[in-house]
């Protein structure tokens, strides 16, 4: 290593990978996944969250998992926090859904209106 | 470079790795490739939480949940519940005494709410043997920082600002120890790191080098730069083979990526690191005996001046910081030295780290702000005294210390308020002792580690802490006698006046400080034979009285026979017999039985 250039690479790079643990961890996507989440199919949509933030090397950006949300019937859920805003709970998400979620709403910040909770009970 | 879903962060450190933290860590990385979650899920092995007592400590991210004392069979439903169907198990969560719902995430047990983490910040987060984790918690940036933007004087200046103070005992100001190193002329000279950690008991030092010994070098890099010299020595206990193995890998590490070696970060300036392994006399933690030691001599002091600035290692001028204050010093030239200064009190910066032990819930290490009241730690980070004791006194500064009251218990932590009421910051060993210690005995075994360590060099130490130590121990067999007080304090005295180094010089403190506050026990064990701790065995009695019915029961138990009394009648226990088991206490179930 001969520049600060450097250093900050190294950095950069680490970084991402001990973001989970910093106290100020930016988005928090969490994937309920207790038995009713898991037979829905929650598990597949978990690990496309987790690919698709890789592969576009989103920092600041947590995928974690939880236990029972309480509406089985609305399974796979899929809860996004952003740090100063309301929380937003996606619904009957598939795998394929995801990668919009992630683009839309992770990167840029506009809600996919129709998949969240409020578009399921409506209808 | 793969991203994970969590983390399942495993304390390496010292305390847990005695109560079997390596088995957890193989089991978690069995269960993890079974099924199939290696890719998802990172196993890291941390240093010391601090909670040692609790251990082993296992954290899982990003929810933060802390589980204590995690057997290896629990391992199996961390992983079922936890990790794989995101149920955290409520039975492992660790719990304060303090909050009676269980909190999930280490930022709410109040263990750690009222601490604050600078010195031990990376310790518990970061994989101390990964560079690359040490480095995205912005490791290494006070370094180019400081080669790139600062001038020597500049860092010097940022650390006289800063108000830092040694955390190696004395307390001596940092930034002037480097402006005296940096101003003394020569081609070569030395940066120090004083590993030794004698004191009984603490292991702040310890924690720090196996939880982050990245920021040690890191430390030591920038004191070379601020004074001009590029060879730095850490000064080791051999008895912490932890430590030193992260230490070789660190330095490694840092080499590899010419953080340490030639022209770091393309400047003009080089520096290197040896480890050299003490061999545990508590001697050789003193500056001169140290560096003799490394130069391969006899671990012995020699009289100041000249002071290591002008003359240490190898003749040259040298600095020697603590573990922990070096700790403290790439945050400053990160954050800066105002910064740093707002924590803490008028005259003490910063914070301070201790070693928690003895009679309190909550063993472990803390770091706290200075001026934070003693109370604080105990009773609200360390959860208070167990078994509903009451607290006595509280030791600080190891051998060299003293014990404070319990009426003082509202002093902050600082370094002239406890110099000032009789005890010392020191090092960071922190003991807590409750109504069944005797303080007596407690400044016998603090005397008796001093003449076990003094390095004979000296006859007042020698000698004179010899004779303290066989005044003590006649005072808790019950053969005190009348003078004995007087001629403790003039020992006490003379020593201090005339020893050598600060080992000698300080040995008198426990007994001093425990004349000043509790005098009156010395005086019952010399006047009254009798121990009001109930803790030294030859002055205790157990004694019948009035509530006795006669049932016959203790005279049963009693192993040698020296109970008599008729049935339903009051039982007399004869003293010269009595070898004081406790069977006759433990036996009336009327409360005859008295012990004291
Ligand atoms: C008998 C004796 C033992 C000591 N042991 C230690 C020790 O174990 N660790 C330590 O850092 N300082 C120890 N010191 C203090 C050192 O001599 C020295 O003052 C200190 O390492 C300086 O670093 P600091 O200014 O960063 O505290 C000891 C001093 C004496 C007199
Ligand atoms: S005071 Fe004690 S330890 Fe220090 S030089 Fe004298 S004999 Fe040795
Ligand atoms: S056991 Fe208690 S009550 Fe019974 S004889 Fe002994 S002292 Fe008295
Ligand atoms: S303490 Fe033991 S030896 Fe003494 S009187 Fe009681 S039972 Fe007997
Ligand atoms: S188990 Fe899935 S919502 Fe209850
Ligand atoms: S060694 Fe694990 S908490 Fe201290």
């Amino acid at each position: 290593m001969k520049t600060l250039a450097e250093l900050q690479a190294i950095r950069d790079r680490a970084r991402a990978q001990v973001e989970l643990r910093r106290d100020d961890a930016g988005t928090r996507v969490v994937v309920g996944m207790a038995t009713c989440g898991i037979a829905a199919g929650a598990r597949p949509v978990m690990l496309r969250f987790v690919e698709e933030i890789n592969k576009r090397a989103l920092k600041d950006v947590a995928v974690s998992q939880t236990g029972c949300i309480g509406m089985c019937r609305l399974e796979p859920m899929v809860e996004i926090y952003t740090p100063g805003a309301e929380k937003v709970t996606y619904v009957k998400v598939t795998p394929e859904m995801v990668g919009r979620i992630v683009a839309e709403h992770i990167v840029n910040g506009s809600i996919v209106a129709e998949y969240t909770i409020g578009a399921a009970e409506g209808k | 470079m793969e991203l994970y879903r969590a983390h399942v962060l495993v304390c390496g450190g010292t305390g847990c790795t005695s109560s079997g933290s390596a088995a957890l860590i193989e089991r978690f990385d069995r269960l993890l490739a079974d099924n199939g979650l290696a890719k998802e899920i990172k196993i890291v092995r941390t240093g010391c939480f601090g909670l040692c007592e609790a251990g082993p400590i296992v954290i899982v991210y990003p929810e933060g949940t802390f589980y204590s004392r995690v057997k290896v069979e629990d391992v199996d439903e961390i992983v079922s519940e936890h990790l794989i169907k995101g149920r955290p198990v409520r039975r492992l969560i660790h719990s304060d005494t303090a909050s009676p719902t269980a909190p999930t995430s280490l930022n709410h047990i109040q263990f750690y709410e009222k601490q604050r983490r600078v010195a031990l910040r990376n310790c518990g987060v970061i994989d101390p043997e990964n560079i690359d984790e040490y480095i995205a918690f912005d490791g290494y940036q006070a370094l180019a920082k400081a080669l790139t933007e600062m001038t020597p004087e500049g860092v010097i200046d940022q650390m006289k600002k800063s108000g830092l103070r040694g955390r190696g005992g004395g307390g001596f100001p940092t930034g002037l120890k480097w402006e005296f190193a940096y101003k003394s002329k020569s081609k070569q000279k030395y940066v120090c790191c004083n590993a030794d950690e004698g004191d009984p008991g603490a292991f702040m030092d310890r924690s720090v080098l196996e939880g982050d010994p990245h920021a040690v070098l890191e430390a030591m890099a920038i004191a070379g730069y601020a004074i001009g010299a590029n060879e730095g020595w850490i000064y080791v206990r051999a008895e912490y083979p932890i430590a030193v193995k992260r230490l070789n890998i660190a330095i490694e590490q840092a080499r590899a990526y010419n953080l340490l070696g030639e022209n770091i970060f393309g400047t003009d300036f080089s520096f290197n690191i040896n480890i050299r392994l003490g061999a545990g006399a508590f001697v050789c933690g003193e500056e001169t005996a140290l560096m003799a030691s490394i130069e391969g001599r006899r671990g012995e002091p020699r009289p100041r001046p000249p002071f290591p600035a002008v003359k240490g290692l190898f003749d040259s001028p040298t600095i020697l910081n603590n573990v922990e204050t070096y700790a403290n010093v790439c945050q400053i030239i990160l954050n800066g030295a105002d910064w740093f200064a707002s924590m803490g009190a008028e005259k003490s910066k910063g914070t301070k780290v201790f070693a928690l032990g003895g009679k309190i819930n909550n063993t472990g290490l803390v770091e706290i702000e200075m001026g934070t009241p003693l109370r604080e730690i105990i009773f609200d980070i360390g959860g208070g005294i167990p078994g509903g004791k009451a607290f006595k006194a509280v030791q600080t500064g190891g051998p060299s210390g003293g014990c404070i009251p319990s009426s003082l218990i509202d002093t902050p932590i600082e370094y002239d308020s406890l110099i000032a009421i009789g005890s010392m910051m020191g090092s960071g060993g922190m003991i807590v002792m409750d109504e069944d210690n005797c303080m007596v005995d407690i400044a016998r075994f603090f005397l008796d580690f001093t003449v076990d360590e003094s390095c004979g060099k000296c006859p007042p130490c020698r000698i004179g802490t010899r004779r303290m130590l066989e005044i003590l121990e006649r005072i808790v067999e019950g053969k005190g006698e009348e003078g004995d007080i007087e001629k403790l304090e003039t020992l006490a005295k003379n020593i201090k006046a005339t020893a050598l180094c600060g080992l000698g010089q300080t040995a008198p403190n426990p007994v001093l400080s425990t004349l000043r506050y509790f005098r009156d026990e010395y005086e019952a064990h010399i006047k009254e034979k009798r121990c009001p701790a109930g803790h030294c065995q030859a002055l205790l009695r157990y004694t019948i009285n009035e509530k006795c019915v006669g049932c016959t029961a203790c005279a049963k138990a009693c192993p040698v026979q020296c109970i008599s009394g008729k049935v339903k009648e009051r039982h007399a226990i004869d003293q010269s017999r009595c070898v004081k088991c406790g069977q006759c206490q433990a036996k009336c179930r009327f409360g005859a039985v008295e012990r004291g």
